[in-house]
């Protein structure tokens, strides 16, 4: 009962946050959740939104793993997409002709390339113990380069109407292809952590790393695991990054989207110092930031102003989110349960 | 393996002296630069650099690429010390240079700066060779309000808010909206990375909101090209024959294809290339120009673009003709 009612607390929060949103945004106009149909794909601000922060998503889920079992966040997620995407380009445009079986194989070779930077990232973290924000810093200075030396030449060109698709919409389907990828890929997640023991193993390292030891889990082959998963991640969020843009840009691409990313755990009621965590909030969090940027672009918030706004609204939200404000939100309501006669056991916690 | 290495060396050295002995005296540059990995600008720059400061064209040039200043100001300190004539300078931060340049000049070394102004007296320097962020502006603006539309409401999307290119692009559109030539409908950025999504995002916001538009003005060819994903999304015509004018900025082969194929309707050039410019600068001797210089740029609209400027004049990868970048 206890955990349930935590973890709804949890969510609650940033669900709450992106209801606020969407309620500035309606007083604005109330058309806004009207979907027409374009060019046989829906158009709206809906999937504007969805397909706005597809990549945003992908990382947060990541990041939230890296987060619970390292007590650390990675800021190198933007540049592992960067240098995994642009092995995608550089394996599918040599591969003669581009087509969906090539597509693929590029896009798993990428994988295996987040895998392995992953490999070296958690290496750091879990062998040598190195602090996860500087472990990854490395590959966050150095990253792009590789990912420029890889290119060859700046910014290879990807324009075929295969990959744009990708990017864009498939003829037939009505969602853009990004949105759909995004879903199947939180759909799998959703698998993962329902058929292993993944997020029980990955709290408990993150909680207490002794306890954990002693429970016969290996902290280094967990915290090892979570950042070659959000390795994968950086690569399917690259992929989707480059067939949208298309063009493989070392320097933009997935610029600054770790903060982002980081942001959107912690939106997401994780505690940053690892341990507890919900995938669901994270998702939201990640969510709730693409509908603020969108939010102050709606308003028509001066330019020059936009991030200052930004920046209060995030603060106004984290101090909300935080465990004092929490608690003490925590004791109201159960001296609110307490008043109204409610199980004196269930408000233990 | 070190003895070796030490004989290829001398080899080398005795190659080169022997070599030198019979050639015409090199001229010997110096060039201070940022790294290419740095954007599609540098990489062309660079490559500018060294296809014309060539041992093939008489000069000893040496290249050092780094975005670290003090590290700039080393390299350029080390070639004051080997004695070379001519020093090329692309600064990473506009200040902090007083004291090498003054070394520069009681060594006799004439100093020319590129693409980067430094904040230091004139007589630091002998001439900089920039980019006119402002006259690339008014080139945009001057062929957007030669279009003749019947009414001009223009999406600005800004790129790094304070930098040199976004004040001088944006301030051509102002001034001609001040003057009552046009009207900006959305003013937004593609923030500190001239993001591409950030400027999808802009021109979103504008559609939904129901705003009337026919122009879009960004300020660099990836912003521009988001913004045309917007439109495609919502089924808005553009380019040529189309109902929006799409201008971007900094003539990437992508973006002048894109122009060629009539999917987009002007770019505006902002030239990588200075070295030839300098190379005739250094060959007039005493009668090279002084102080502030600007380069002269160009635009291409569907009518004047043709492939040999997109291969001469453009950078960047060449999707090839006909293929469009979406």
């Amino acid at each position: 009962m206890a955990r349930m009612r935590s973890r709804g607390f949890q969510v609650f929060l940033p669900l709450s946050v992106l209801a606020i949103l969407i309620l500035i945004n309606l007083i604005k106009g109330a058309d806004y959740f009207s979907i027409s149909i374009i060019n046989g794909a829906l158009y709206g601000n809906i999937p504007n939104i969805l397909f706005g922060a597809s990549e945003l998503v992908i990382l947060s889920i990541g990041m939230t793993l890296v987060t619970s079992s390292s007590g650390g966040q990675d800021i190198s997620v933007g540049v592992a997409g960067a240098i995994t995407s642009s092995v995608f380009v550089r394996l599918l445009l040599s591969s003669g002709g581009i087509t969906w079986a090539a597509i693929l194989a590029a896009f798993l070779a990428s994988c295996a390339v987040g895998i392995a930077i992953g490999a070296f990232n958690g290496a750091l973290v879990a062998v040598f113990k190195v602090q996860p924000m500087v472990a990854t810093l490395i590959l966050f200075t150095a990253g792009r380069s590789v990912a420029f030396l890889i290119d060859g030449r700046l910014s290879p060109i990807l324009a075929n109407d295969l990959t744009s698709q990708v990017g864009s919409v498939i003829p037939g389907v009505p969602i853009q292809t990004p949105i759909i990828l995004t879903a199947v890929f939180i759909a799998l997640f959703a698998v993962l952590l329902r058929t292993t023991n993944l997020k029980l193993y990955s709290q408990c390292v993150g909680i207490n790393q002794k306890a954990a030891r002693l429970n016969g889990i290996n902290p280094v082959r967990i915290k090892f695991l979570t950042y070659m998963i959000l390795g994968v991640c950086s690569a399917v969020a690259g992929f989707i990054a480059v067939t949208k843009a298309g063009r493989h840009d070392s320097v933009n691409l997935l610029k600054y989207v770790e903060m982002d990313a980081i942001l959107a755990v912690a939106i997401g009621g994780n505690p940053l110092g690892g341990g507890t965590f919900s995938i669901a909030g994270s998702i939201i969090g990640a969510y709730t930031i693409e509908v603020l940027n969108r939010t102050l672009l709606r308003l028509e918030v001066d330019t020059e102003t936009i991030k200052a706004f930004k920046a209060a609204f995030i603060i106004i939200l984290m101090v909300i989110a935080s465990p004092v404000v929490r608690q003490f939100a925590a004791r109201g309501s159960r001296w609110m349960r307490d008043r109204l006669g409610g199980s004196a056991q269930a408000g233990q916690r | 393996m070190a003895f070796r290495a030490k004989t290829v060396l001398t080899v080398l050295v005795l190659l080169a002296a022997v070599g030198a002995a019979f050639a015409a005296p090199a001229i010997k540059v110096g060039i201070v630069n940022l790294p290419p990995e740095e954007s599609g600008y540098r990489q062309a720059n660079v490559e500018d650099m060294n296809n014309v400061f060539s041992k093939a064209n008489g000069y000893d040039a040496k290249q050092t690429n780094t975005g670290d200043n003090s590290e700039q100001i080393a390299a350029a300190q080390g070639y004051i010390r080997d004695g070379v004539d001519y020093l090329l300078i692309s600064a990473a931060n506009a200040s902090g240079w007083d004291n090498v340049l003054q070394s520069a000049k009681k060594a006799g070394v004439t100093v020319f700066l590129f693409d980067r102004l430094i904040d230091t007296d004139a007589a630091n320097y002998r001439a900089a060779l920039v980019s006119d962020m402002a006259a690339e502006g008014e080139n945009a603006v001057n062929w957007l309000l030669k279009q003749k539309l019947a009414s001009y409401n223009v999406i600005l999307i800004r790129g790094q808010l304070g930098s040199a290119a976004e004040l001088g692009r944006s301030g051509a559109l102002l001034k001609a909206r001040d003057a009552g030539k046009l009207k900006i409908v959305a003013d937004g950025t593609g923030g500190d990375s001239w993001s591409l999504e950030e400027a999808r995002k802009v021109v979103e916001a504008a559609i939904t909101a129901g705003k009337d538009f026919n122009v879009i003005y960004a300020e660099n060819d990836g912003m521009a090209q988001g913004a045309v994903q917007a439109l495609d999304a919502a089924g808005i015509s553009h380019g040529k024959g189309g109902k929006v004018k799409i201008i971007g900025f900094d003539f990437n082969r992508f973006a002048l294809r894109n122009v060629q194929a009539g999917y987009w309707d002007c770019d505006v050039q902002c030239s990588p290339r200075q070295a030839a410019e300098i190379a005739t600068w250094i060959k007039a001797g005493k009668k090279a120009p002084t102080g502030k210089v600007f380069q002269k740029e160009i635009i291409a609209d569907t009518a004047t673009i043709t492939d040999k400027l997109i291969a001469e004049k453009g950078i960047n990868a060449d999707p090839g003709k006909g293929v469009i970048t979406k």
